[in-house]
């Protein structure tokens, strides 16, 4: 509108004007209403969907229920870890309004110790939202009901009845199954799964429950409530079960497990059982040991300090872990050895005492006179291989014994193993650039020197011995081929010969016969040197110098179905500590009531069972009267 | 037929069923609001819109006269109220927005909104016509709003500056000041947008950005749109039914009942509810626009006019709030969310037009 040319401005102007914006305003207002009208259709025609979602999901809150872990048992479906019924007490950050209040009326009622809240208020601050934070675990029914009846007044509190980790024989599989444990922070930060960080969530930590974790793991289930937005839950909306993990089946023998576990009594060792039909491992113990349910519940550092104060090493499975020199229990398989390079089994050496290498006398722990090879065995007579292996070099023998399992790492469901050394000229050469010595193969075949192995190995070198198979040992039902070993049979009859006669001729092993009709056990005994040969005497002093006290065996001998190896850590002696023991277990194989009739004596005089023990100990070590790291005079 | 008495006859029946359907739709909102209760915001809301139905009826009968009379009186005595409440705050050390009375809190920027618009429609009805397009016509009109606009920002109440300035700017548009005074206004403006924005304070600054962008914030400040929207939009073309709404009743909704009261309807209402709501504000802004075109004085048809934007602003600017298409700034639905304040100064707005109703059925136009 051209400002100049205007009319000159009347009151009717201003009226016509007044009317005329009127309506514009009127019609810009109009415009703004159906803009809006258009905007609400938008949102809740168009983009209806998308906001249900967004509104169910405020309204409906889904808490993970974690899974029941799958059992494991044994041959026999027999639970060596299950499940029992767990009350808990959980903290919902969201939901929690008067912190102070609540946590101090909890520490009241709990009787929660400064750790416990230290540990309950970080979580708090990592948590966010609605995940639940553990307060306390394995409540007692009294307890647990002393929180119920306040609970309109501990906002925020959530009590849960759940599952916690249970291995009803404790210590005794403890190195076999391993332990569970809460994830840690770095778990969760690979797998981002909620899951892992749900209160009473559990991994496998070690052993069988960490190899099978994606097994025993399981679904987890989940609740819906219906939430308001402070948290408060107003109704239940139902929700789903959770699927439990699958069982695993072991080779193990539950009964057998527990009964070699408590056999071992007070000592430090290890003791393997392995079926000579297919390799299946049917004791795999370790001793002393831990109770994987402590691990399970969330060890104290009290309890986990005092396991690694004890000088015997209950957190090391020596079955596996441990390496031994082994000592005589390589003469039968010098002897195969031999049979297989040409010795005549039935040629004699005649034993002076000792072997003269040279400059050097190698001695002999007897004087044995003439022997041949089976009575050479029997009588675990060193010169009589000093005299072999002279004759043959070490190099002849080292593939026997890799035959026969020893320095090899079998693949075994969860377990750790160090494979030890079966020594040869060109090990020596590349370990330390040095050519093999005579008095090297001397040393190894009587299981000194370089020589080292770890129990496992010994108890698949009895059941190759026992059964001329390549058997290959197993925790669950994997399939190997055990084909025959390329060995002739008159070198197979030589070893099981002399090992026969070692137990029930007139052998080291004579005095641990088994006590049945029938049934016999063949055996060979080692003693192995902790300090250098020929120094100082391994038989008495301190327990930490005692030589090691090794067997393995089979039985019966006619068509042997067991095989074994033990190993008694500074055990004196493989007659005097091991094969009583092996007796024993193999006995309960058979005749399990005179078995249990041995061992309750036995541990009558130890002073209880495994549990009793340990428990007494603990309290002892707590109170600061530390244990006797001597064992004393063995049974 | 039965005669129907003048005393009757003179009542607005339709303007009080206006008044009445949504005041009432909000009551069964308020009922759902708080969990299927008439208590505590329903029977208040309703008394109160009773009584102040009655005073916007009784203020209907005084004479047009008396309301040009005192428009400056009451414009300088809010004004200075306004700067009591300023001092006042400034005395105790934090910001005020209202007097203390005694028995009841008075605000006085809510007393501004409809002062402003008497005022300047005064003051425009008595501007010869010739000055229409002078500069005498604009400079006191801009003082007039300035001032209490700048007090009010200083409370600090966007919304409420924001509603003094767009009354008192549409009193002086119908007024006829020339058109491209408001256009050049509006692109500078515009233009000077971030300028303004800088003087904003921080938390304000803060609502204008997760405006821009809500889901930024999604735990803080723009949980408001964010859940306001979820509401609306979950609730979909039919709603959720009546009493299941879950966003307001699991308090996901913040201001349900008050400034957010429009999502609490929607999410159980669902779009014809909206809609149902919108054709109600339509029908009360026709009447007041009417009023104002058939006005019989100047200074009745500037004031009605400004009025009618004064309940125009609050209405979309809440609703745009509520659809995330505006800022979070503390608007109530007028007539629907539950509050004394809102109401009265809405009672009122509808009172005076009443009056220039009243006025305009007594004699001949005249723009004197």
């Amino acid at each position: 509108m051209p400002k100049k040319k205007s009319p000159p401005i009347t009151e009717a102007w201003r009226g016509i004007t007044f009317t005329r914006r009127a309506l514009v305003v009127g019609g810009a207002q109009a415009a703004v209403g159906v803009a809006l009208a258009a905007r609400m259709a938008y949102i809740s025609v168009i983009d209806n969907d998308k906001y249900v979602l967004e509104s169910e999901s405020n309204r409906v809150n889904l808490t993970l229920v974690p899974p029941r872990r799958g059992w494991i048992v044994d041959r026999h479906g027999k639970a060596l870890a299950n499940n029992r019924v767990s009350l808990r007490i959980d903290i919902i950050p969201d939901r929690l309004h008067n912190k102070e209040l609540v946590l101090g009326q909890l520490q009241t009622l709990l009787r929660l110790d400064g750790d416990a809240m230290e540990r309950i208020n970080r979580d708090l601050k990592a948590a966010s939202g609605f995940q639940p934070v553990a307060v306390k675990e394995d409540m007692t029914e009294a307890e647990y009901s002393s929180i119920l009846v306040r609970l309109p007044e501990l906002p925020g509190v959530a009590p849960q009845r759940g599952f916690a980790r249970n291995y009803p024989t404790g210590a005794a599989v403890g190195h076999l199954i391993g332990y569970v444990g809460a994830p840690t922070a770095e778990e969760y930060q690979k797998v981002k799964d909620p899951l892992y960080i749900t209160p009473g969530f559990r991994t496998g930590k070690d052993g069988l429950e960490k190899y099978f974790q994606p097994m025993l793991r399981g679904k987890p289930g989940a609740k819906r409530v219906e939430v308001t937005a402070r948290g408060k839950v107003v109704r239940e909306l139902g929700g789903t079960d959770d699927v439990q993990g699958k069982t695993v089946h072991l080779t193990i023998d539950a009964d057998l497990q527990e009964y070699v576990a408590r056999r071992m009594g007070r000592e430090s060792g290890a003791a393997v059982v392995i079926d000579c039909h297919n390799g299946d491992i049917l004791s795999f113990v370790s001793m002393p040991s831990f109770d994987p349910n402590s691990f399970s519940d969330g060890i104290s550092s009290n309890e986990y300090a005092w396991l690694r104060a004890d000088d015997h090493q209950p957190l090391i499975n020596k079955a596996t872990r441990g390496l031994y020199p082994p000592g005589s229990t390589l003469k039968p398989m010098a002897a195969i050895a031999a049979v297989e390079h040409g010795v005549d089994p039935s040629e004699r050496h005649t034993c002076v005492g000792g072997y003269r290498l040279g400059s050097r006398f190698f001695r002999c722990l007897g004087t044995h006179g003439s022997l041949d090879m089976p009575s050479a065995i029997m009588k675990s007579c060193n010169s009589y291989f000093y005299w072999l292996a002279h004759r043959l070099g070490y190099d002849a023998m080292a593939p026997t014994a890799r035959l026969l399992g020893l320095g090899e790492e079998f693949q075994l469901a969860g377990s750790n193993q160090r494979y030890g050394t079966i020594p040869d000229s060109a090990w020596k050469m590349k370990k330390y650039d040095q050519a093999w010595s005579a008095s090297d193969s001397l040393n190894a075949v009587i299981g000194q020197g370089y020589v080292s192995v770890n129990p496992l190995q010994l108890a698949v070198m009895a059941s190759r011995i026992a059964s001329g198979r390549h058997l290959y040992p197993r925790l669950v039902n994997r399939e190997f081929k055990n084909e025959a070993l390329p060995f002739s049979p008159e070198a197979l009859a030589v070893a099981r010969h002399g090992m026969d006669l070692v137990v029930n001729g007139a052998g080291t092993a004579v005095r641990s016969r088994l006590p049945l009709d029938g049934i016999t056990m063949a055996g060979k005994t080692g003693t192995a040197q902790v300090r250098g040969l020929g120094t100082g005497n391994g038989k008495s002093g301190t327990w930490k110098f005692r030589d090691h006290g090794l067997f393995i065996g089979f039985a019966p001998v006619v068509n042997p179905r067991y095989a074994t190896a033990v190993v008694i850590e500074h055990g004196m002696g493989g007659s005097r500590a091991a094969a009583p023991v092996a007796k024993d277990f193999m006995t309960f194989l058979f005749d399990r009531e005179k078995a249990m009739e041995a061992l309750e004596t036995f541990e009558a005089g130890w002073g209880g069972t495994i549990k009793e023990r340990m428990d007494r100990d603990y309290a002892a070590w707590k109170a600061g009267a530390s244990s006797d790291p001597d064992p004393g005079v063995p049974q | 037929m039965i005669p129907v008495p003048p005393a009757i006859q003179r009542i607005p029946w339709k303007l009080i069923a206006i008044l009445a359907g949504i005041t009432g739709f909000g009551l069964l909102v308020l009922y759902s609001a708080a969990g299927g209760n008439w208590s505590p915001w329903a029977w208040q809301q309703g008394v109160r819109f009773l009584v102040f139905l009655g005073v916007a009826l009784v203020i209907g009968r005084f004479p047009l006269r008396i309301f040009e009379d005192f428009a400056y009186i009451g414009y300088i005595g809010i004004l200075v109220l306004l700067i009591a409440v300023e001092l006042l705050g400034f005395v105790g050390g934090g910001s005020q927005r209202w007097l203390n009375l005694g028995f009841m809190n008075l605000q006085p920027s809510e007393l501004m909104k409809v002062a402003i618009v008497i005022a300047l429609a005064r003051f425009y009805a008595q501007l010869p016509p010739g000055n229409t397009r002078t500069f005498t016509a604009l400079w006191p009109a801009l003082v007039m709003i300035g001032l209490p606009a700048a007090l009010v920002m200083l409370q600090p109440d966007l919304g409420t500056a924001l509603a003094i300035c767009i009354g008192g700017v549409v009193v002086m548009f119908v007024a006829g000041l020339p058109f491209w005074w408001f256009g050049s206004t509006a692109v500078a403006g515009l233009a000077a947008l971030p300028v303004l924005f800088s003087f904003l304070h921080d938390y304000q600054q803060k609502r204008v950005l997760i405006f821009l962008d809500p889901e930024s914030d999604p735990l803080g400040a723009g949980y408001h749109i964010s859940q306001s929207k979820i509401a609306i939009g979950s609730g979909g073309i039919g709603g959720k039914g009546f009493l299941n709404g879950s966003q307001s009743h699991l308090d996901y909704l913040p201001e349900g009942h008050t400034d957010f009261i429009f999502a609490t309807m929607a999410e159980e209402w669902g779009l014809i509810g909206g809609l149902a709501l919108l054709f109600g504000f339509f029908l009360l802004l026709r009447w007041s626009t009417r009023v104002a075109l058939r006005a019989r004085t100047r200074f009745g048809q500037l004031t009605a006019a400004g009025l009618t934007m004064t309940i125009f602003f609050y209405i979309a600017i809440n609703l745009m709030m509520v659809m995330g298409l505006a800022p979070v700034v503390g608007i109530p639905l007028p007539l629907f969310s539950y509050g004394g304040s809102s109401m009265l100064t809405i009672m009122t707005c509808v009172g005076i037009m009443l009056a220039i109703e009243n006025d305009s059925k007594t004699g001949s136009r005249r723009f004197h």
